[in-house]
């Protein structure tokens, strides 16, 4: 008797099953994924302070999964850490699914439950949204709700607690954002009109409970803010302004001083030429759910570094982060291609980049009224305070037959040691910084590239020289060779060669690769958000797939 | 007693996510999910509304501090006359630069002249919807949106040329369904 229990889910599998059939909708579903898995086994190494890993070998997984059917999605991601990684966030432990949506799109009203990233304009009010190469993840778990109300109209709102690595921020985020594109708004009245118009307004609050024994904190902070963008054919111009009421915080001291951010960015575009220019100031911009985190947790906004992101690794070996607290920054980039057949371009043109970005601490002055006000410090907008970060960099990129291109780059990088990464004492760090990128196409199944780069610098751990060498074979293979040397540096014993191999199988959207060697300590950054990466040695893994 | 009920549960579980899933397998291949996004003019559009008439599509992530992305983006401006002379084939360039690099995006595609058309992904939720993770990551659309090929790395030994085979395929395809995916 006993035995039959079986055929109780059998039946209802052929209960459900034909049920499912009937319903045409459910059964044009789809489900798509991506996964990723990394290990590594790290030796202890004291010469390059590669630290003594207990554990031997460590991982950090996930796997995403999306169901879709017309105007229905829905999707889970499971992430494990056991245990996390060297460089992310030590509060990543073990595994779980922290991120789990259903979202509906009901005729221009679509409704997200569970987890959601968005933004609000250019991310300084709010921002929710992943980096998984940091361990970033501030995905909102409640209700979000997009409405496109009008042409051209569109509403969001959210509600609900952020992420914190396998749990949520003690704070509640409500929000909600406007914004209008005038030109399909006013539809034909404005068809006269060369450019587009757009004009945008958003407001967060966020609440959470005020515990602190020694200050009157308010337990409900609000964040707004204001923007617009002019665009025609060859002009863009986006300016944003943000207000936050007061929010003492552990980041800023717990001063009740309101915060500002300001952004403005205007770019030119026409053939063979683009140039962009931006300049923001943030005044104490740091918005978190929980007043009381540091590091990556419970951020609820988004301040990009108006710097330009290096790809190579020796240009990237000084690079700026944000300083929520406040700094005043600018940037601009011109691009020009040379056509193909004048004298600079040569037979196939030549395109050439040249970007100077900066970056400096407000000009304050200190109140010192802990024990009264609270208000910390007055700033003078329209000065600038300490040197924080500069870079020029220029890059030309020239094809030079049909087998054989390169880039050449150069960058002269001015870094506040002290600010950026919190030490003290040292001098404000200068280098500077050469690379050559050169690929050739041995024949139809060999391609060669090689990266060589030099930073000359006289401080902070002296020069360094780079070798990478990675031949790719096929369709499937590769195989990579990469010394990193800090020759100059003072110490004779830490002038290391750092090297690294790496070997990649991929097929389809499959992946797999495989390193050994030595990784020098370092700072990793995506964006605004960086993260330091201790020396390591010993072997890597990474498989990651997507159907 | 408990064992006998435990494997009965698994195996009548097991048995209806086998068939469930026979059930979702049985189903077109992959489309386009439908995300918006946003022009380089900044006007918002679905991308169900992508569309070329009929013929293929190349749907391509990129970011403007990708090498790689560039790189094949900038390999394939080379000989795009010809690939749409032949196929009439379209590139959509889809850009997941944050708000900190997307305002670069217009005068790179500007600076090195191509002919695409150009979106933007800040949020990167189209890139989410379509299951990508690292970029560059490049689609194959046929006539009905449908994804028959794609790939997530730049090969520099005839990727670019691997790309055009499956736009040859996808463009010389019926508007039949397509066969399931691997």
């Amino acid at each position: 008797m006993k035995k039959l229990l079986f055929l109780i889910p059998v039946a209802l599998t052929g209960f459900v099953n034909n049920v499912y059939a009937q319903l045409p909708s459910i059964g044009g579903g789809q489900i798509h994924g991506n996964f990723q898995f990394d290990a590594a086994y790290y030796n202890p190494d004291s010469l390059i302070n590669a630290p003594a890993v207990p554990e031997k070998a460590l991982s950090n997984g996930f796997g995403n999964i999306i169901y879709t059917n017309g105007k229905f999605m829905a999707g889970v991601r499971y992430e494990h850490y056991l245990n996390v990684m060297q460089g992310f966030p030590a509060d990543y432990k073990g595994t779980g699914i922290p991120y789990r949506f259903a979202t509906y799109n009901n005729d221009k009203l679509e409704i997200t439950v569970g987890s959601s990233y968005d933004q609000f304009g250019s991310g300084l009010v709010y921002r929710s949204y992943e980096e998984r190469g940091l361990g970033y993840d501030n995905a909102l778990d409640g209700m979000r709700i997009r409405w496109n109300a009008r042409p051209g109209l569109y509403i969001k709102g959210i509600w609900g607690k952020q992420r914190r690595f396998f749990t949520t921020s003690p704070g509640i985020v409500r929000g909600i954002d406007g914004e209008i594109n005038l030109n399909e708004f006013f539809g034909h009245k404005m068809d006269s009109c060369k450019a587009q118009y757009i004009i945008g307004a958003s407001f967060v609050s966020k609440y959470q409970q005020d515990q602190n024994p020694f200050l009157k904190l308010p337990q409900n902070v609000g964040c707004w803010g204001y923007r617009a963008n002019i665009i025609t054919a060859r002009f863009n111009i986006f300016g944003e302004y943000a207000y936050k009421i007061n929010d003492p915080a552990l980041g800023n001291n717990y001063i009740y001083k309101p915060g500002t951010a300001a952004l403005l960015q205007v770019t030119y575009a026409q053939k063979g030429l683009g140039i962009s220019a931006a300049i923001k100031q943030i005044d104490n911009f740091g918005y978190r759910s929980d007043r009381d985190a540091a590091g990556v947790a419970c951020i609820i906004n988004y301040l990009p570094a108006l710097t330009k992101q290096h790809t190579y690794q020796l240009a990237a070996f000084y690079p700026y982060a944000t300083q929520p607290n406040g700094e005043t920054g600018w940037q601009t980039e011109v691009g020009y291609k040379f056509k193909k057949g004048t004298k600079l371009g040569g037979k196939y043109g030549t395109s050439i980049n040249l970007n100077y970005s900066a970056a400096y601490g407000l000009d304050t002055t200190q109140l010192h009224d802990e024990a009264t006000g609270r208000l910390g410090y007055t700033t003078n907008n329209f000065a600038l305070g300490k040197q924080y970060f500069q870079d020029v960099t220029l890059e030309i990129f020239k094809k030079f037959g049909p087998k054989f291109k390169g880039t050449f780059l150069y960058s002269f990088n001015t870094y506040n040691k002290n600010v950026i990464e919190g030490k003290i004492g040292y001098p404000l760090l200068q280098s500077h910084i050469v690379v050559f990128d050169l690929i050739f196409h041995l024949n139809d199944k060999l391609t060669f590239r090689t990266d060589l780069e030099h930073l000359y610098t006289k401080d902070d751990y002296g020069s360094w020289a780079l070798a990478l060498g990675e031949l790719t074979i096929g369709e499937n293979w590769f195989v990579s060779a990469l010394d990193q040397y800090n020759y100059g540096n003072d110490i004779a014993d830490h002038r290391i060669h750092y090297v690294n191999g790496q070997v990649g199988y991929y097929w389809g959207t499959n992946r797999i690769q495989v390193g050994y060697g030595k990784q020098r300590a370092g700072i990793f950054c995506v964006g605004g958000v960086c993260r330091f990466v201790p020396a390591s040695n010993g072997f890597s893994m990474t498989i990651t797939s997507s159907f | 007693m408990r064992k006998n009920l435990f494997s009965a549960v698994t195996l009548g579980a097991a048995f209806f996510l086998f068939t469930a899933f026979t059930l979702v397998q049985d189903s077109p291949a992959q489309k386009l999910a439908s995300v918006d996004v946003k022009g380089l003019d900044g006007k918002i559009i679905n991308t169900s509304t992508f569309s070329n008439n009929g013929k293929p599509i190349v749907v391509s992530f990129w970011a403007t501090w990708c090498a790689p992305c560039k790189k094949e983006l900038n390999e394939i401006a080379e000989v795009y006359d010809v690939w749409q002379k032949e196929t009439g084939v379209k590139v959509i360039a889809v850009s997941i630069d944050d708000s900190r690099n997307s305002p670069k995006v217009k005068p790179y595609v500007e600076q090195q002249e191509w002919t695409y058309e150009v979106y933007l992904d800040e949020n990167q939720d189209f890139k989410r919807a379509m299951n990508v993770n690292n970029v560059p990551h490049t689609f194959v659309l046929n006539a009905n949106n449908e994804v028959t090929w794609q790939t997530n790395v730049y090969n520099p030994n005839g990727g670019v040329e691997a790309i055009y085979t499956a736009v040859k395929a996808a463009a010389a395809s019926t508007s039949a369904p397509a066969p399931q995916e691997k």
